[in-house]
């Protein structure tokens, strides 16, 4: 399985959820070169889920654009695809059909699914599970499928909201590590949204901070590191501090700027 | 001698141990009692003067009428015309009650139109449609089929409409992201996660419509269950009315039992099973 990533162009990227609502966030523009795993790091609420939701096609942006190498995005497809906070598989499919729902969609024949499935169950570790009803797993392991899900669709983008969040730190930190080394090996995309800044550091090539309301990309950081990355190396405690510093910064220097909103 | 009892009781409690053989076992010696008592009962009026007349319902001479009514096709062909009303108003049933149950746990709007519509109908006891039925339908087999449909409705778009409000909107949610389509969404989403809720519809579906079709074949048609019970107690055999009560429980329990298969087939919430 090899993928290709892609080239992706936020322009002027506007949301408001109804014509009442106040704007979620405002004329963000971003930019990630093919292959690239990029984090995006936020207080809850900024409206990163959002920004995600209207990359995967879910949502409608009010204004602005997204295009992946120009072509722009104009709903669900599985070139872009999104891995959710918690699972949600489907409880009366086995492992393996959970994984491959998403090809029978498609209509692929079945040898194809078969052989897709079966190398992206191995691609997570599952193999041994393969048969089982998901709801015999593990939060940990539902994820996994979850991962495998998406990755049999041969995305160019996958979309991650706080895929992890809701793991146990050993689970999120090795799934952390496998999510990463799997897009480096294949080739793909990742927007990863987090609010922990320990995961955009493990995992990213590339952080941004999201902070205001309304909200919009106020900092970048390179993190440029070799892989495997490890949370002891000297290397990764300090890019961390500084990325720390950075979210400290961007949410005070927003204050003034919230106040400057009221009046 | 101490020896083989022993040897006896082990065997007859390893085979007890078996859970399904155990209820098995307790289910056989409940209609053994039942029958027993029914035996009994049958042994008392034919040894009362004053009832002895009705002596026929006994189990011995309901048991003997089974092989005349068999022989005469009749169990057949009434069970043949019940079932075939009984079929058709189910059908209907479900081919009405599933689509506005999804529509009325899919729909908020529809929901808040019609439940007070809904329910009101609900209540209203499906013998009281009878006359009307007779009216607006040309065939006596017409108003039956509507009775038992309109009995049988209800269960039906509830238990789907129940089953459509525990569905996870996340699923939708996951679906669209990987490409369902709308009609892949309910033959791939929809229908599975609620597959279980519209069974357990049909099953008390089922249960009504089955105590409706009696009493409905008592008028006007000449086939079927009730038309037939009707006729034996015209003629005063009391052992072919009892032979077709019995009938007519243990077609509804091979019914039942059949439904309560699928239910376990498609259930997939944990504690359900
Ligand atoms: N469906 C919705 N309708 C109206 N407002 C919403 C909806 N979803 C989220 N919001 C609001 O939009 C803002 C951004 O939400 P979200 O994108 O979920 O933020 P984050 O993922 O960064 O926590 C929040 O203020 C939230 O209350
Ligand atoms: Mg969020």
């Amino acid at each position: 399985m090899a993928i290709r990533g892609t080239n992706i162009k936020i322009e002027g990227l506007t949301h408001r959820y109804g014509s009442r609502s106040t704007v979620t966030f405002n004329r963000v523009d971003l930019e990630s070169p093919q292959g690239e795993a990029l984090a995006i790091i936020g207080r809850s609420g900024c409206g990163k889920s959002t920004l995600l939701h209207i990359v995967a096609g879910l949502l409608k942006a009010s204004e602005g654009s997204i295009k992946l190498d120009g072509t722009p995005i104009q709903g669900p497809s599985p070139k872009w695809v999104m891995m959710f906070q918690a699972p949600h598989l489907f409880p009366w499919m086995t492992v393996k059909q959970n994984v491959g729902v998403g090809l029978t969609f498609g209509n692929w024949d079945k040898s194809t699914i078969d052989s897709r499935v079966d190398e992206a169950i191995q691609l997570v570790e599952l193999q041994d599970f393969a048969q089982s009803n998901v709801q015999d797993l593990s939060g940990g392991q539902q994820q996994r499928v979850a991962l495998a899900r998406s990755l049999v669709m041969e995305p160019e983008l996958l979309l991650l909201d706080e895929p992890f969040s809701a793991l146990d730190a050993f689970t999120r930190s090795s799934l952390q590590h496998d999510v990463r080394a799997i897009a480096k090996r294949l080739g793909f995309n990742i927007i990863l949204v987090t609010h922990d800044i320990d995961e955009a550091v493990i995992m990213a090539d590339r952080a941004v901070i999201m902070a205001g309301s309304p909200g919009n990309i106020v900092r970048e950081l390179d993190v440029d590191l070799p892989d495997p990355r490890d949370r002891t190396d000297p290397r990764v405690q300090t890019l961390r501090a500084k990325l720390m510093d950075d979210f400290q910064q961007a949410a005070n220097y927003q204050k003034p700027e919230a106040v400057s909103l009221v009046d | 001698m101490t020896q083989e009892v022993a040897f006896r009781g082990g065997v007859v409690s390893r085979f007890i141990e078996h859970p399904a053989l155990r209820r098995f076992a307790w289910g056989v010696a409940g209609v053994a009692i039942l029958a027993a008592l029914w035996f009994a009962a049958g042994l008392w009026l034919q040894a009362n003067p004053t009832t002895q007349s009705f002596a026929a319902f006994g189990l011995i001479p309901t048991l003997q009428a089974f092989p005349e009514l068999f022989g005469a096709g009749k169990i057949q062909a009434a069970a043949a015309a019940s079932g075939y009303r009984l079929g058709m108003g189910l059908l209907i049933a479900i081919c009405i009650g599933v689509p506005i149950g999804i529509l009325m746990g899919r729909v908020k709007w529809f929901q808040e139109y019609s439940n007070a519509a809904f329910q009101f109908l609900r209540m209203v006891s499906p013998l009281a449609w009878m006359p009307l039925a007779v009216l607006v339908f040309a065939t006596w087999n017409g108003s039956i089929i509507f009775l038992i449909a309109i009995a049988s409705v209800w269960p039906v778009m509830f238990s789907t409409a129940a089953g459509l409000a525990k569905v996870d909107p996340s699923w939708f949610k996951v679906a669209r992201n990987l490409g369902a389509t709308p009609l892949q969404m309910l033959t791939r989403v929809i229908m599975p996660a609620i597959a279980f809720d519209v069974f357990s519809g049909i099953r008390l579906a089922l249960g009504v419509a089955w105590i409706v079709l009696v009493p409905a074949e008592y008028l006007g048609v000449t086939s079927g269950l009730g038309y037939a019970i009707e006729d034996a107690r015209e003629t005063l055999s009391y052992n072919h009315l009892t032979a077709l009560v019995l009938t007519i429980g243990v077609i509804g329990y091979v019914l039942d039992s059949i439904i309560v298969i699928l239910i376990n087939r498609y259930s997939w919430q944990r504690g359900h099973a």
